[in-house]
């Protein structure tokens, strides 16, 4: 007989177990789903997640891809860490690539060292600004965030899209919604000839490692936790609360507002209306699958990028829906919500008694 | 046995008529990539039954749908190059840019971009429609058909191409009703069914008793089927959606462009080119006239169809006056390819201003 118990405590091999069985039951689903599709499940399993990264061109897109997820994932943790949810990383990116794609475009045909700096920071602060407006209305109107910061990512494509029609299309464009391609002094180095993986990938790399020790090391870390714990006893501890939603929102959007950067002045080179295939939204999984742990949300981009590339791959080579990348990223976190389950409750087998 | 003998004779014929056509191929494999889902039954749809007649003519093609235009159409052309692929159909604006950078890459490789304006190599050839043409056909069918004297434009972006259709059409129907307005709501998107179901009603509701589109889905002629009104159907025979609103509509025939493009890179005669072909190549193709137009126009809608593609007629001949009065085509010429693939101002007869 199996009887389902709750658990003392959240158990926490579970924690870190549950992602990795999220996983497991996504591959297992998509081959069933390639299965009644008609297609050979483990050709199809091959194509979408082993071909695409067999190269080194392959493996440096991968790193390309996975780069904004989890530059995104990271400023989200900081916010989901403390209670604080931030559903509008893709706004954020958005509106900080709009700032710095505006600097950017003030140097055009300009050269020099100091340029790139510029650029990046005004893509930071963009995505700072655009995060401030559901942070300082949650603290002193007491509105709901995650209401605000979603509705202002629909609000920033429509800046994007008046801004790339109108008063900054290229003039020599013909009129079609794009700007002028930036400056080489204005774009992210490559970091291999003939690889489109660009210097951004540091910047999450130093996002990541710069989490871990705010996580873990500093008394901003210790507060956020206890708030996301429990607001009443952060409260109670005197901490003070609009302070560190502010500065979680700012962190998270200066981090949106960097991947932003990374694609315009990276594999784009200029702006227009399709900068981003949602990386904000897709970030939401990556940093749930991680754990909102720095390190597990490395490996959890990684996986997610691979399901945009292994639906191309899937689709060149198998005809195989390329639709089945999101179908994909829907099944891990749909799984990865269905094992939490077993957080907090634990399947007993109990055998018969005689 | 009569029978079954003329059959098998006609199937080995056209089995070794397949072989033949399979050996002329020498292998060329053709990809397209697609901005949609295959299933958009418009613009997307179309470029893929454009791709069935390259497969039909005997070569084989891949594709790719659903290719967003940011950073990942350069992967998604890169690795097409990379698999074998001897010529490449980008079939979106925002390939533009990318479909230059990964040509340079792949000099043996062709590339044909659908309605840009940049051949940066030598491997890369553009083609577009005149669908402008079409909107004259139209046009004429509006303008005879409308009852308010007002006619709804669901328009996506302010580009040349845009303006060229709404000019089109609104002179076509000023010429059979001098009366008429052109109202313009710019949904700013190719295909959002919500969005132009929206615009399709904000029009309907200022009076328009004729909708025309220049966006892909099909939420529009369903809109205009709801309120009681006429549309067009855009890119493909949209009749089955809306048989009571859908007049007619204007096709995106690419599929004889396409076998043709594929042919000559087998053969090796494959050339930098950049194709604008209209009626009379075929490639705008006008679906069948709905039984509710009255018979005079049908027949006069005919005419003009064979005289577009004839080059007869044109549908910017002059006199055509700006918004403003201002000449901008004189009495008895016609607007150069250049004026027209640059047209930025709306004819007299437009309402509203172009969004800046």
């Amino acid at each position: 007989m199996i009887k389902i118990v709750k658990r003392d405590q959240p158990s926490r091999a579970i924690f870190f177990f549950t992602p990795v069985l999220a996983i497991f039951l996504t591959l297992v689903a998509g081959g069933l789903i390639f299965f009644i599709l008609g297609f050979k499940p483990f050709e199809a399993l091959k194509f979408f997640f082993i071909i695409p990264i067999a190269d080194k061109y392959g493996f440096s897109e991968l790193l390309l891809k996975a780069t904004p997820l989890c530059l995104i994932a990271i400023g989200l943790s900081f916010c989901f860490k403390s209670n604080n949810w931030n559903i509008g990383a893709e706004g954020q990116l958005t509106f900080g690539a709009i700032v710095s794609g505006g600097v950017a475009l003030l140097f055009y045909e300009q050269e020099g060292f100091y340029i790139l700096p510029i650029v990046i920071l005004a893509g930071a602060i963009g995505g700072m600004l655009y995060a401030s407006i559901p942070a300082i209305l949650k603290t002193y109107f007491n509105t709901n965030e995650i209401l605000v910061s979603l509705m202002l990512v629909y609000v920033s494509k429509l800046i994007l899209d008046y801004l790339v029609v109108g008063p900054w299309s290229n003039p020599e464009g013909f009129n079609f919604p794009e700007t002028r391609q930036f400056s080489d002094s204005a774009k992210l180095p490559l970091l291999f000839e003939g690889l489109r993986i660009h210097a951004g990938i540091f910047l999450a790399l130093a996002a990541v490692v710069i989490s871990w020790f705010v996580f873990y090391k500093t008394y901003l870390g210790f507060q956020m936790k206890v708030a996301g714990f429990s607001l009443k006893t952060a409260k109670y501890a005197g901490y003070k609360g609009k302070k560190m939603i502010i500065l979680v929102f700012l962190i998270s959007g200066a981090c949106a507002g960097l991947a932003g950067v990374g694609e315009i002045t990276g594999p784009i080179g200029q702006l227009h209306r399709e900068i981003s295939p949602d990386y904000g939204f897709t970030a939401i999984i990556v940093a749930f699958l991680g754990r909102l742990h720095p390190v597990g949300i490395i490996f959890a981009s990684l996986v997610v990028a691979i399901t945009y590339l292994g639906a191309e791959t899937a689709q060149i080579f198998m005809q195989i829906p390329k639709y089945t990348g999101q179908v994909f990223q829907g099944m891990i976190l749909f799984f990865l919500l269905a094992s939490d389950y077993l957080l907090f409750f634990k399947i007993k087998f109990i055998g018969s008694k005689k | 046995m009569h029978k079954f003998l003329i059959r098998s004779f006609v199937s080995s014929l056209v089995l070794i008529f397949t072989l033949t056509v399979a050996a002329v191929a020498k292998d060329v494999k053709a990809a397209f990539v697609y901005i949609g889902p295959t299933g958009d039954h418009g613009w997307t749809y179309q470029h893929d039954v454009g791709r069935k007649a390259v497969e039909a003519a005997g070569f084989k093609t891949t594709y790719v749908e659903g290719v967003p235009e940011s950073a990942d159409a350069e992967r998604v052309l890169r690795q097409l190059a990379n698999s074998g692929h001897d010529v490449i159909f980008t079939t979106s604006f925002g390939y533009m840019n990318p479909t230059n950078k990964v040509a340079k890459e792949f000099p043996n490789v062709k590339f044909e971009h659908a309605t840009g304006y940049k051949r940066e190599h030598p491997n890369v050839s553009t083609y577009a429609a005149r669908f402008y043409e079409g909107r004259t056909i139209l046009g004429t069918i509006a303008g005879t058909m409308t009852k308010s004297n007002v006619i709804g434009y669901v328009a996506s972006f302010p580009i040349p191409e845009v303006i060229r259709g709404i000019n089109s059409f609104t002179l076509a129907a000023q010429k059979v009703n001098p009366n008429i307005k052109t109202k313009i709501v710019w949904a700013f998107t190719w295909y959002d069914p919500g969005k132009e179901a929206e615009a399709a009603k904000a029009l309907i509701d200022q009076g328009a008793d004729v909708i025309a589109q220049h966006t892909d889905s099909t939420a529009i002629v369903q809109m205009a089927e709801k309120a009681g009104v006429y549309a067009f159907g855009q890119a493909s025979d949209m009749d089955k959606f809306a048989p009571k609103a859908v007049l007619t509509s204007v096709e995106n025939n690419w599929g004889p462009y396409y076998v043709d493009r594929v042919k000559a890179v087998a053969n090796g005669t494959w050339n930098q080119k950049d194709t604008w072909h209209g009626i009379g190549d075929g490639m705008v193709v006008i679906s069948d006239l709905d039984s509710q137009m009255p018979a005079d126009l049908r027949s006069k809608v005919k005419k003009l169809q064979a005289d577009l593609a004839s080059g007869k007629v044109h549908s910017f001949t002059g006199p055509i006056y700006d918004q403003k009065g201002n000449l901008m085509v004189a009495e008895g010429k016609t607007a150069d390819d250049g004026m027209l693939a640059g047209m930025m101002t709306y004819v007299k007869g437009v309402e509203g201003d172009i969004p800046k």
